[in-house]
């Protein structure tokens, strides 16, 4: 299973093998990662699950849809690596992404 | 009273309630936490089983809260297929139906509410059903096939939700309101007029302004619905969404204050200091409008779930949060954010005809909430706004060549 590393603001990591089709945001919640809220459950409603993806797999998390963008538009602290991690689906080709959360969600 | 240990126990397992526990955990909580539903499934998310999974798009793993395992790992003790039968302030101890009697330090109420039962003749019938549990969803979704026809008894989200996915899985559809248009309890005119064009174009029938009389049936089973007047409408399954009454009948048996739903304070908190209550049994504090409301949304039982476990862990209070809601209809993404009340003037922000278009109700030049099709740009920033309650220029709000950026700063 690909690996995910998770980064609270508050520098804890955590290491999870999250399943291969699951989304970035739903192996943190069922792993109960502090950090992601995922208020609406994964259906780019809410822009609680607010990620900063690693430099290095930006590419390789794909493209923003046009909904997520106007989503991150208006979500807090909002950089140039920021994503929805509801729409980040995890595939082999992740194994070893690192995603950093923010300060909060709300 | 002196407090012996015995944790948090929490009465309803649903999203409000698995998710308070949830928390009390991340929070740092360790005393024991005690978890009881009446369903036999650990807590799972609602608002897909009437989108998502309802059209087969999503199954029974993502729809739970979290893995079954997760329970025990972090040492939430789940006792499922019971309900709570008394609630004893005094003596800090709740009775189960199973017999047994447990105590408590804090309780958490997280019953929620239950589908409105129509109390008409033919509503016992088989095909009658109603949708909140996984297990109606199951029944629902049994019935939904080509050659099959859903009747809708309610225009409300779930009806709607239920229509749509009707349309999808091939299934007819019709629905059937008593208000002259569909949404009325919830959403403007622009809104109900807008669904119901985008419904009737995809082949769903309405029945507006039509008293239900009676549900007809054969060999036990449903064959149609009556209205006044006696013109009968046929279906092989019918969906009752009518309203959902808070499941408060615990709480007013045990002295809480009750209007509507369990009144609670900013914190979640009812009268009783060591007993709160969240999710859609509350009555809560609207703090954006000086009111207190009745909440039914996923939104308000995560606002509620994280004060209460804030409380009980010693943490600070959340912010308040503007209260929202969405829902899935074909390929539509209807947002909204908070509750018009004291509303002077509506203000439709792009061409409903575009498909992508914002209400916004004001009062003054303050935003009181935003419905927004297909618009999540106004959805996000009529959120803040709301939040703020900051004035804006009408004007510029009503000019689509001006971004919402713009507007807001």
């Amino acid at each position: 299973m690909p690996k995910i590393t998770y980064i609270e603001h508050n520098g804890s990591e955590h290491v999870i093998d999250v399943k291969s089709g699951l989304s970035v945001m739903e192996g943190a919640v069922k792993n109960n990662i502090p950090g992601i809220d995922a208020d609406c459950g994964g259906a780019c409603a809410c822009a609680t699950c607010h990620v900063y993806v690693d430099a290095a797999w930006v590419d390789k998390t794909g493209a923003k849809s046009a909904m997520e963008e106007s989503m991150l538009d208006f979500a807090e602290n909002v950089e140039p690596t920021s994503r929805l991690s509801c729409q980040i689906k995890v595939t082999d080709q992740l194994d070893g992404l690192v995603v950093r959360m923010p300060e909060s969600q709300h | 009273m002196e407090k012996a240990n015995a944790g948090v126990v929490i009465v309803g397992a649903g999203h409000a309630g698995g998710t308070a526990a949830a928390l009390l955990r991340q929070y740092g909580y360790e005393a024991p936490i005690t978890l009881i539903g009446e369903e036999p499934v650990a807590p799972y998310q609602r608002p897909p089983l009437s989108k998502a999974w309802l059209k087969g798009e999503a199954d029974a793993d993502s729809l739970a809260l979290k893995p079954v395992e997760f329970y025990g790992e972090v040492g939430i003790e789940l006792i499922l297929s019971v309900k709570v039968t008394a609630i004893h302030p005094a003596e800090h101890r709740i009775d189960l139906s199973d017999g047994r009697t447990l105590a408590y330090d804090f309780l958490i109420i997280a019953t929620g509410a239950r589908a409105r039962a129509l109390p008409i003749p033919g509503a016992d019938l088989a095909g009658v059903l109603s949708l909140r549990s996984a297990a109606d969803a199951e029944a629902l979704k049994a019935a939904l096939r080509p050659g099959k026809r859903l009747a809708v008894i309610g225009g409300g989200y779930i009806g709607l939700e239920a229509a749509a996915s009707a349309r999808a899985l091939g299934a007819e559809a019709v629905v059937i309101e008593r208000e002259p248009r569909i949404l009325a309890r919830v959403a403007c005119e622009v809104l109900s007029t807008f669904f119901t064009n985008y419904h009737r174009a995809r082949g769903v029938e309405f029945e507006l302004q039509a008293a239900v009389e009676a549900l007809e049936g054969s060999g036990g089973h449903v064959t149609g619905v009556r209205l006044a007047g006696g013109r009968v409408i046929p279906c092989d399954v019918a969906l009752v969404g009518v309203g959902a009454p808070p499941n408060d009948e615990i709480a007013i048996a045990a002295g809480l204050e009750c209007q509507g739903g369990i009144v609670v304070d900013t914190h979640a908190r009812t009268r009783n200091p060591d007993i709160f209550a969240i999710g859609d049994v509350s009555h809560r504090p609207l703090p954006h409008y000086h009111r207190s409301f009745r909440l039914e949304s996923v939104a308000n039982a995560l606002e509620q779930a994280r004060q209460a476990a804030a409380a009980i862990a010693g943490r600070p209070p959340p912010a308040q949060e503007v209260t929202w809601n969405w829902s899935d209809q074909y390929d539509v993404k209807y947002q909204f954010a908070g509750v018009p009340f004291d509303v002077d003037e509506i203000l439709v922000r792009g061409d409903p005809a575009s498909g992508k278009f914002a209400v916004f109700h004001l009062n003054g030049d303050v935003i009181q909430a935003v419905e927004a099709v297909n618009a999540p740009a106004e959805f996000m920033a009529g959120r803040q706004l709301i939040g703020q309650r900051r004035p804006i220029s009408r004007t510029r709000l009503a000019d689509t060549t001006i971004s919402m950026k713009e507007v807001a700063a």
